[in-house]
């Protein structure tokens, strides 16, 4: 995310865009719109750390899914609120990301994956152990949708999408303040030489922990939408394969833009969901993407359009 | 222009082909054809059982000409990756864009579980032919969804009553896969084993990524009196050699669940399998004409023995087709459509006679088997029929469901 106006500008004719199309869509592309919104949190969110601050995590699903499952056993066993629910998963992914970040942010590079992978792998554990909490393999179903007091019932898939829509613009907003501030240019300085910035006099470590707990506590934003979308958490949300696609999502859109993140989001939930439709061999599909992003446009497709503007 | 933009230009295209795709709606009139969705896990680990769920379904539909009461049949069939949350979005899929009339299929428990509120909030009338979770027709049951396969403790319960009744072991630990179609497993045959006077001596869990099942065979007890075994696809294949490469097996009768020996493994076992004890509502061994026909038939379509999972969609098709012709084709009233899959009631499905219960789930024989080898080839030779099990058992119902779900300590192991 730069400074640049026609960024901005481009971002609002989108959502505007989409805004205005949505009534007209069928419900099914509708509802595969708002999990694209929802994912690309997870993946704006994992930006933040793999694109500004140079962590790549391989256990991000870790707090998107510690989030859902605060919200899954909240609602179901409590009847909890949205707001209750809202605050709680945040809080709870907040929290397991700064008790993660203690561990993991001592490492760099590939002990720093191996780290954040096996913190990851603990709490798959414990969603498919803790069988009196989280009911195990089995997952919790039956997470109604929020009700916010509002005229319309987020039961149907178009006030649905408006909220996870105005979610996704609010996540974007508060991200791109966050890079773009100060904190956010020490980030990237961090990104580009750790020792110069410690040097500089800049608390290295606390900055990186920083990152960390943020980048944690907006993928539990994400997992609390999600529950709420899927009505279903289960160990799947927070086991390894979860964790790299959103990797790839932002390497797909290109890492340290936001924007791009968010693309690769939605890129990679259309074409598992329809390009699945017309080929069993969608995965090869799937692959050829990757592989042609990577020796196209090896920063991804926010870098290429970056390169043509530029 | 240089080749990243052209690769760019390329990806937008296919883009707005796929968003081109979006806006063609798939709903017809009443004069349509049938729409089946069916959900089935044709990539990913699983894939070799979701084909037999998929080949069964097919077999049954080319029977019948893919037309039932004058309408055609059309299948749709999405792939689950053997994921839950991808067959929850296949299922939205399904229904929101291709407006099925029936959904159908799955294979975790975890998927059944997802699709329950899923089938009650669209009111679509969704069969689950494979997918065994007790609590789906019994704690949990939905309005709209009919159990078409099995529950899990269903069979387990009449083996631990046939182990009291016809042999001598009363000491017996139990080795099962640590999920909870293990526990379910478990948990019915102790029930009945311990309430006729045996009693379970210990309980071995192993984790359902297990490579090597020596750390967990050298705990078995050898003074038990056998070994009951829950366990399914690689994990039973592995179990097996290792129960014979570990000494138990000569030593320590086994006895196991449905799926440890179903047909999906059997023919890629060895002499190590001979012996084997078994429950479960089918056998491709079973002798009935049905079934003689239908194990004939799928093999020459699939190259291979039925496994349960191939019968049961097999079934879960004909039901389906049953419904129909019930409601004379007008499957646009989901009212009743769902009354008429709940009304089903046939005494010649390969498995037996079969009809359904309240809660959704079928009453149906459960047979006792035996691994022997017949022409040379494995088969789980049927030696034994309980009549019309039912979820229950013998219990009643509602002092039934008062009791929890069987879990990894439920019921307690006392005799542990």
């Amino acid at each position: 995310m730069t400074r640049r106006p026609g960024v901005l500008v481009g971002v609002a004719v989108v959502v505007v865009a989409a805004a205005a199309v949505a009534p007209w869509l069928p419900s099914y592309p509708l509802t595969l719109l708002t999990q694209a919104m929802i994912v690309a949190i997870l993946a704006m969110s994992l930006d933040v750390l793999l694109g500004f601050t140079g962590l790549p995590s391989l256990g991000h699903a870790a707090y998107f899914g510690v989030a859902a499952y605060a919200v899954a056993i909240l609602t179901t066993e409590r009847q909890s609120g949205f707001v209750v629910c809202l605050i709680a998963g945040v809080v709870f992914a907040a929290v397991a990301a700064a008790l993660f970040g203690l561990i993991a942010i001592r490492a760099t590079g590939t002990y720093f994956l191996m780290i954040t992978l096996a913190l990851g792998m603990v709490v798959w554990g414990l969603a498919f152990r803790w069988v009196s909490l989280t009911k195990g393999d089995n997952g919790i179903s039956g997470v109604p949708r929020p009700d916010l007091g509002l005229p319309w019932s987020f039961w149907g898939p178009l006030p649905f999408f408006y909220f996870s829509l105005v979610c996704a613009v609010v996540a974007l907003a508060l991200l791109g303040l966050i890079v773009a501030s100060p904190f956010g240019m020490s980030l990237k300085g961090i990104r580009e030489s750790e020792s110069r910035m410690r040097i500089l006099g800049y608390n290295v470590w606390l900055h990186k922990y920083l990152a960390f707990v943020i980048a944690g506590t907006f993928a539990g934003f994400s997992g609390v939408l999600w529950a709420y979308y899927n009505g279903f958490v289960s160990p799947v949300d927070v086991q390894l394969v979860t964790s790299v696609e959103a990797l790839l999502m932002v390497a797909l859109g290109g890492q340290g833009t936001l924007l791009g993140p968010a693309v690769g989001a939605a890129l990679i939930v259309f074409l598992k969901n329809f390009v699945s439709v017309y080929t069993k061999r969608w995965l090869l599909i799937l692959g050829a993407v990757y592989i042609g992003v990577i020796l196209f446009a090896p920063r991804g497709l926010a870098g290429a359009f970056h390169r043509r503007s530029s | 222009m240089s080749r990243r933009t052209i690769a760019l230009f390329a990806l937008a295209a296919f883009l707005l082909a796929l968003v081109a795709g979006l806006g063609t709606p798939t709903a017809r009139a009443q004069s349509g054809p049938i729409k089946i969705g069916f959900l089935s896990p044709l990539t990913g680990a699983a894939s070799a059982l979701g084909k037999d769920m998929l080949n069964g379904t097919e077999l049954y539909l080319d029977e019948i000409g893919r037309t039932v009461a004058g309408r055609k049949i059309e299948l749709i069939v999405e792939d689950t990756e053997g994921n839950t949350q991808t067959a929850l979005t296949k299922a939205r899929k399904l229904v929101d864009q291709d407006h099925v009339h029936i959904l159908s299929g799955g294979l975790l428990a975890s998927t059944g579980y997802a699709i329950h509120p899923f089938a009650e909030a669209q009111k679509i009338p969704t069969t689950y032919p494979v997918m065994s979770s007790d609590d789906l027709t019994q704690r949990k049951p939905a309005k709209w969804v009919v159990r078409t396969g099995w529950n899990s403790s269903q069979s387990t319960h009449a083996l631990g009553d046939w182990v009291i009744k016809n042999t001598k072991y009363r000491k017996i630990a139990t080795v099962a896969a640590d999920y909870a179609f293990g526990w379910e497993s478990v948990g019915g045959f102790q029930r009945t084993f311990e309430e006729g006077g045996g009693q379970i001596i210990q309980k071995v869990w192993v984790p359902l990524n297990t490579n090597d099942f020596a750390p967990f065979l050298s705990q078995v007890k050898r003074d038990s009196d056998a070994v009951f075994a829950v366990f399914f696809g690689k994990l039973a294949l592995q179990f097996m050699k290792e129960y014979e490469n570990s000494g138990l097996k000569g030593r320590v009768p086994l006895l196991s669940n449905g799926t440890t020996v179903d047909e999906s493994v059997l023919p890629q076992m060895g002499d190590e399998a001979l012996g084997t004890i078994s429950t479960l509502h089918y056998s491709a061994a079973l002798e009935n004409p049905t079934n003689q026909r239908f194990a004939k038939a799928f093999e020459a379509k699939a190259g291979k023995i039925p496994s349960y999972y191939a019968e049961t969609c097999y079934t879960n098709a004909r039901w389906i087709a049953e419904a129909i012709k019930a409601v004379s084709g007008k499957v646009e009233d989901r009212e009743a459509l769902l009354a008429a899959l709940r009304k089903v009631e046939l005494k010649d499905f390969p498995r037996g006679p079969v009809k359904i219960d309240t809660f959704g789930n079928p009453v149906q024989n459960v047979y006792i088997r035996k691994v022997e080898r017949v022409g040379g080839k494995l088969q789980n030779t049927v030696f034994f029929t309980y009549p019309n099990v039912s979820q229950f058992w013998k219990y009643n119902p509602e002092e039934y469901l008062k009791a929890p779900l069987y879990t990894r300590d439920y019921p307690p192991c006392k005799a542990c």
